[in-house]
């Protein structure tokens, strides 16, 4: 389908990386994308003529004070209005990897009460210990609310690689149990780390790799419109991306990440 | 109210950012076991971040507020995060 009507803005700053990978894979389903500078698109004042928002994964700012920290100060503190305005109206904001540590940060998510001036959640240093780059396996556990799983049904195992340092997913430890409540009361909790087979970690290495609370790899707002999530969707679109596509005989042509995008593409595309 | 007359001092405050009680400190502990290697009798190691701050305000109060408020917008995740403020005038 031609979705050349629909644009995408993937940020960068320094310290970004896979937004190559992530414009292509919107330019894969015909979707306008470009890569812009913080700077860029503050000069240019064009944040709203865009209808996807992505903060891609990386180092930003070489992950000083907080990994995402200072993004999410920096674009808080320039676009302010423009950023609460995409929000309020309903367009889909994507945070993979430090993007979800960015969104985290900047009270995007998990934003039970709207955007949060104080983080509301933490992504803190993995246990054990270490930056992890391997493949992982997710389970969807949305029930409809949000846009980028759309096209996923409830339930289903997916595959897709991790790169990080700090993802252990954390609320404040003194209502843990609450905000869990709320997350899924909301339909906010996405992704859960699991097993090949789709069954729980139980909060086990090496199938929560990060020591993720609840084995959460991704989450959403109560609006179903901001979604982030620490594995890389982008790096498992095509078929070629995965580790095991020579050894099939008919490799796939893609991955599972492509779902997210066609979801979101989709839901985008039903709106204008 | 800031006068015409209004004296702008300079203030040093050192920040100190750590884990909260409780929470695992997976570099500490990576650092304490290095230690004991080297054959330290180390019981916990914690890890902090320290900042100093140099900054204008017109009192010391001011200045307090405003360190303060850095800690919990920018310097601490309030979810997993403690901060200690010492300030000073800078001399």
């Amino acid at each position: 389908m031609d979705h050349n009507n629909i644009k995408a803005c993937i940020v960068r700053v320094g310290g970004t990386n896979c937004d190559a990978e992530t414009k292509r894979s919107f330019e894969e389903l015909n979707v306008k994308a470009e890569v812009l500078h913080l700077n860029e698109i503050v000069k240019s004042n064009n944040l709203l003529e865009f209808d996807i928002l992505v903060f891609p994964g990386g180092f930003s700012f070489g992950d000083y004070v907080r990994a995402g920290a200072i993004l999410a100060k920096s674009f808080s503190a320039k676009l302010n209005r423009r950023l609460k305005d995409f929000v309020e109206e309903g367009k889909p904001i994507l945070g993979i990897c430090n993007g979800f540590q960015v969104l985290v940060e900047a009270g995007l998510l998990p934003a039970f009460d709207g955007i949060s001036k104080y983080p509301e959640a933490a992504l803190a240093t993995n246990l054990p210990i270490g930056f992890r780059c391997r493949w992982v396996y997710l389970k969807h556990e949305n029930l409809g609310n949000c846009v980028f799983t759309k096209k996923i049904p409830k339930g289903k195992v997916l595959r897709m690689p991790i790169a990080h340092a700090e993802g252990r997913f954390m609320f404040p430890k003194d209502n843990e149990g609450s905000c869990l409540e709320k997350l899924v009361d909301n339909d906010q909790l996405v992704f859960r780390y699991c097993d090949e087979q789709g069954r729980g970690t139980g909060g086990k290495y090496p199938y929560n790799p990060n020591g993720s609370y609840y084995s959460i790899a991704g989450i959403c707002n109560p609006e179903g419109t901001v979604f982030g999530l620490m594995p890389h969707p982008e790096r498992a679109f095509y078929g070629w991306q995965l580790p095991d596509w020579t050894r099939g005989e008919k490799p796939s042509e893609f991955g599972d990440g492509r779902l997210i995008f066609e979801s979101v593409v989709e839901h985008v595309a039903s709106k204008i | 109210m800031n006068s015409a007359f209004t004296v702008f001092m300079r203030y040093v405050a050192r920040v100190e950012v750590g884990l909260k009680p409780g929470h695992s400190d997976p570099e500490g502990e990576t650092t304490r076991d290095s230690l004991v290697e080297m054959n330290y009798a180390v019981e916990s190691v914690k890890v902090s971040k320290v900042y100093e701050i140099l900054v204008e305000a017109s009192s010391l109060e001011e200045a307090k507020k405003m360190v303060d408020e850095m800690c919990r917008r920018l310097l601490a995740n309030p979810v997993k995060d403690n901060y200690k403020i010492s300030i000073e005038e800078s001399r």
